[in-house]
């Protein structure tokens, strides 16, 4: 028996527009086990963070989820009140968000918005609060914390203060941390520091790690599974390098070919052709048929069911029920 | 020797005043002695982290800045603000941004066609639309999109309509400034083959900037390194990315995280510590020297200038 922290089951996330309703997750389904780092890659539009702001519903105003269940240790979150939900943000979940310059309040300190998380989450208060607020910066690198405390957001360069982020997040030691592009606003070598930062971090504190990003070399180096999501639907999962190295979805196939890496400096890229998915728009079959140099007539009218390719990998594509038809009947001969 | 490159700047420099307190106004060295050429149909790639005046160089060579000093030389011919006017007809920007860099009010058409009106490149209307549709169709937008307005489009779409309006007065030299950064990983590709594709026809050379190093290092020929205002290293770009010899690029390379899982695994990675020095406040010597495990006093007393380490690699330190 697998210790599961986390397991989504078939979300649907809806938003109400003038334009009529976005269905922005689709039937997202994932585990999460206990101190994994799951990464989860898709384009602008898949539903990658929609997924992550379900977790912790924190959805805009006209946003809402249809249905389905996220099992937290076996309770259903969904069904929480506010009040419980807001013990649970923080405590059992955090999120840090892409944006370090607007994530933090300008007008409070940065040891005053530590203690308001410790404070809210433990028994901790005043100078023990403050206390554990020096603790916390010092654990994620930031240099004279005593002095830092007192400072306000806009005296920290954009590094720092994604470790105040973190710093955050981490206070009240959860046992799941969402990360939602921490690293794409960063410079290289400051994201490095922060990639690092979190590896340590999860080293010592042993929490689970759900990585939200676009960027594959990102996910190569940080996560143990992946998730790939396209137009609200996840189309293949595995383990990094069952992705990486055996992608038997065309849309994984197609993003591993675009993008410029050690192996193909000399060559000419292969693009996808066409543009990113209309979620108002959505395909009645696989989402990614109108892109995909493989489609078949049932992809358009179809959609593909998720098949186990190997124990470590699921990918949902008609190509690869294609392919199994032909060698079964290969082997039928 | 001179006559074979397109472009020659020879120390580039460009300050900003900024007030400190109510009569003190100092300096910000953006862009602080840079020299570089480029070769017709040359790629050269830049690349740097924020702050360091990559975009700035690229926009003193337009003289959308008037520079501090230095000399910038384009096809034979020194740009001022005299000649600029006519020698924006053979070099032309693309801007990183395709949301802000259009006017949202007016037409593909128009915006497209601005550049022949500013040059009067055309004799007549019907001239006009035939070359206005020649360059939508070389980059691969349909004719039925002439008329419409820029929200129209898609990120990737607009930055065709960018790089349209760039190749309108034909030029031989394009600084493209972030062109893809904006953009899905999915359409990266497409505009980056694009790019290579109207070097190959056209026979342009670029300035390619950027921050993601692996497109620069896909796209360009030679590369050059830049931190706080100063290029630190200059190469040939396998080379520079195979046996890279600056501290800081070392560093820069290492960080960039690969999108191969078993690679990642086995790389070292040489986190540099602390963050880039505010360019108001400059360390003596060379600029990297606060952040660099191989720092003397030598780095503190004197800026290293860039030498030749064989093979046009130029590297601008004391140690290495």
């Amino acid at each position: 028996m697998t210790d599961y922290v986390l397991q989504v089951k078939d979300l649907h996330t809806e938003f109400t527009t003038d334009n009529g309703t976005v269905k922005a997750v689709n039937g997202v389904s994932f585990n999460l086990e206990k101190g994994k780092v799951l990464g989860i890659v898709g384009e602008s539009g898949s539903g990658k963070s929609v997924t992550a702001y379900s977790i912790m519903q924190i959805l805009a105003g006209n946003g809402n989820i249809a249905s389905g269940e996220v099992l937290f240790k076996g309770e259903d979150i969904t069904k929480f009140s506010e009040a419980q939900m807001a013990s649970f943000r923080g405590r059992c979940c955090s999120i840090i968000f892409q944006d370090p310059m607007t994530s933090l309040n300008p007008v409070y300190t940065i040891g005053n918005q530590l203690e308001e998380a410790i404070t809210l989450h433990t028994d901790k208060r005043g100078k023990d609060a403050t206390a554990r607020a020096i603790e916390m910066l010092e654990l994620v690198g930031v240099n004279e914390p005593t002095k830092r405390v007192k400072q306000y957001p806009h005296e920290l360069s954009g590094g720092m203060r994604q470790r105040v982020m973190i710093a955050m997040a981490l206070a009240c030691e959860p046992d799941i941390l969402i990360a939602d592009e921490p690293t794409t606003a960063l410079d290289v070598t400051i994201q490095a520091q922060i990639l690092e930062l979190m590896q340590d971090l999860q080293k010592k504190l042993g929490m689970a790690i759900i990585m939200v990003t676009h960027d594959l070399g990102v996910i190569a180096e940080m996560c143990d599974e992946i998730i790939v999501m396209y137009g609200g639907r996840v189309c293949e999962r595995g383990t990094a390098d069952e992705i990486f190295y055996n992608p038997c979805h065309e849309y994984t196939k197609g993003l591993l070919r675009s993008i410029p890496g050690v192996h193909n400096m000399k060559e000419r890229l292969i693009p996808i052709a066409g543009t990113p998915i209309n979620v108002l728009n959505m395909p009645k079959g696989c989402a990614f048929c109108p892109r995909c140099d493989a489609a078949m007539k049932v992809c358009l009218t179809e959609m593909p069911e998720e098949l186990l390719i190997n124990e470590n990998h699921k990918a949902s594509c008609w190509q690869n029920v294609k392919k199994m038809m032909m060698e079964g009947g290969a082997a039928n001969d | 020797m001179t006559e074979k490159y397109l472009l020659e700047v020879k120390n580039l420099k460009q300050y900003f005043p900024v007030r400190v307190g109510t009569f003190k106004t100092i300096p910000l060295k953006a862009v602080d002695d840079v020299s570089f050429a480029i070769k017709p149909g040359e790629t050269l790639g830049l690349v740097g982290e924020s702050g360091c005046g990559k975009t700035t160089v690229g926009r003193s060579i337009m003289r959308l800045y008037e520079p501090t000093g230095g000399q910038v030389i384009f096809d034979g011919e020194e740009v001022n603000k005299k000649s600029i006017q006519k020698l924006r007809q053979g070099m032309q920007m693309v801007f990183q941004d395709p949301y802000s860099s259009l006017n949202p009010r007016m037409t593909v058409e128009d915006i497209i066609g601005e550049p022949l009106d500013v040059h009067k490149l055309y004799e007549n209307k019907a001239e006009r639309r035939e070359k206005i549709l020649g360059l939508m169709e070389l980059v691969g937008l349909n004719a039925e999109h002439a008329s419409r307005y820029a929200h129209e489009f898609s990120g990737g779409q607009r930055q065709r309509i960018g790089i349209a309006r760039a190749l309108a007065v034909n030029p031989k030299f394009i600084v493209c400034d972030e062109p893809v950064s904006a953009l899905d990983v999915s359409i990266q590709a497409q505009v980056v083959n694009m790019f290579e594709d109207l070097k190959d026809k056209l026979g342009v050379s670029y300035l390619f900037i950027a921050h993601d190093l692996l497109v620069v290092h896909h796209i360009s020929d030679r590369i050059a390194v830049m931190y706080l205002g100063k290029i630190v290293e200059i190469a040939d770009a396998d080379d520079l990315n195979n046996d890279p010899q600056h501290p800081y690029t070392l560093s820069l390379l290492s960080a960039v995280p690969i999108p191969d899982p078993i690679k990642a695994r086995q790389k070292q990675r040489i986190v540099l510590e602390g963050d880039v020095p505010s360019p108001l406040n400059m360390p003596t010597g060379c600029p990297f020297r606060t952040r660099c495990r191989y720092a003397t006093e030598q780095c503190a007393a004197e800026c290293p200038q860039l030498t030749d380490r064989g093979n046009g690699h130029f590297v601008a330190c004391w140690n290495k």
